[in-house]
């Protein structure tokens, strides 16, 4: 194996002394860090994968980021034949902007002043990481997959979005083959806001659709 | 709704306490058995998808779906998924685990 892979077997890898935050599932987990560092090893021995690939395939994952994702929610705001071929196509739309959005296909849902969007991913953790990085963990635990098909107001008030009687929710279950982006709506206050102002209001949880887009100014 | 003939993992709307918001950063080992993951479902080796992942995390069973964390359900669903595929053996992987548990001890002792 290589030095740069190699580098990354311990560091922060297997001792696993100094967690920023700590695991919600924490367990022991050396066990399957060396399952895991002896499974490339055996791998790249093999001629499976390269050290190479593998160094790639983490850095691309690292630069993913929900910036991506914003990018686009702000472009569709200010360019409606834009916002058209995104609904209608997001890795197509990403593509035009350069965006690396994976082979998967991902659909964007519209928020409106009738309908406000959520994903969810119930079997499992399927989600648009290609244009918002890897999701938090929240969205992957057993209350999240459980409550959002059931009772997404009563989910969605706990993050602190209280989405009115008179509103339509609709929650979308994502798959293995199909992921979904939630556009959220331009708030109010940033008509005059160029496209850069109106990503830096797009944050990752309004993409997912637990949160709205942030006013100018908060 | 009922719960006959439901599996563990199929949990959408069942009854489950407050969603805990916090999170974790990812760990080196993590984003690795990811990208191994990954890399094992692209154009070049199609060896699996995800579908597959999925199907061996349910195969660990209930009990291993809820103790184990995340990651450690993708490297164990991964890892049987190559032995069952003949892409490895139990025997390589067991002596390649042998030998980076060895490596990664020494190390630790040359630091202490």
């Amino acid at each position: 194996m290589s030095t740069e892979t190699h580098g990354h077997g311990h560091g922060d890898g297997h001792r696993h002394e100094h967690p920023s935050q700590p695991d919600l599932e924490d367990q022991p987990v050396g066990y399957y860090q060396v399952m895991t560092e002896a499974l490339g090893e055996v791998l790249i021995d093999k001629g499976v994968i390269t050290a190479d690939e593998l160094r790639q395939q983490v850095e691309w994952q690292d630069s993913r980021a929900p910036v991506f994702g914003a990018k686009l929610i702000a472009r569709a705001w200010v360019d409606p034949d834009f916002k058209e071929r995104l609904l209608e196509d997001v890795n197509g739309a990403a593509a035009e902007l350069d965006i690396d959005a994976g082979d998967i296909p991902i659909r964007a849902v519209e928020n409106t002043g009738q309908v406000h969007n959520v994903i969810v991913c119930t079997l499992c953790s399927c989600y648009p990481r290609s244009l918002i990085g890897l999701p938090p963990d929240w969205y992957k635990s057993r209350a999240y997959r459980s409550r959002t098909v059931r009772e997404p107001r009563a989910v969605l008030a706990e993050f602190g979005t209280e989405i009115g009687d008179d509103m339509e929710v609709r929650v979308h279950d994502s798959t293995a083959d199909l992921r979904y982006l939630v556009m959220p709506m331009r708030p109010a206050g940033s008509e005059d806001m160029g496209e850069d102002e109106l990503a830096d209001l797009v944050g990752r949880d309004s993409m997912i659709g637990v949160a709205l887009a942030r006013s100018p100014g908060e | 709704m009922s719960d006959f003939a439901r599996r563990h993992h199929d949990m959408g709307g069942r009854e489950a306490g407050p969603v805990e918001q916090g999170g974790h950063d990812y760990s080196m080992w993590e984003k690795r058995i990811d990208a191994i993951r990954r890399l094992l479902s692209d154009d070049k080796r199609r060896m699996m998808t995800v579908d597959e992942l999925r199907r061996g995390i349910e195969e660990l069973g209930a009990k291993a779906y809820d103790e184990m964390s995340y990651y450690e359900r993708w490297a164990a669903s991964t890892t049987n998924l190559l032995i069952e595929k003949g892409v490895i053996t139990i025997d390589e992987l067991g002596r390649k685990m042998e030998e980076v548990e060895a490596r990664w001890t020494a190390e630790q002792e040359t630091k202490e």
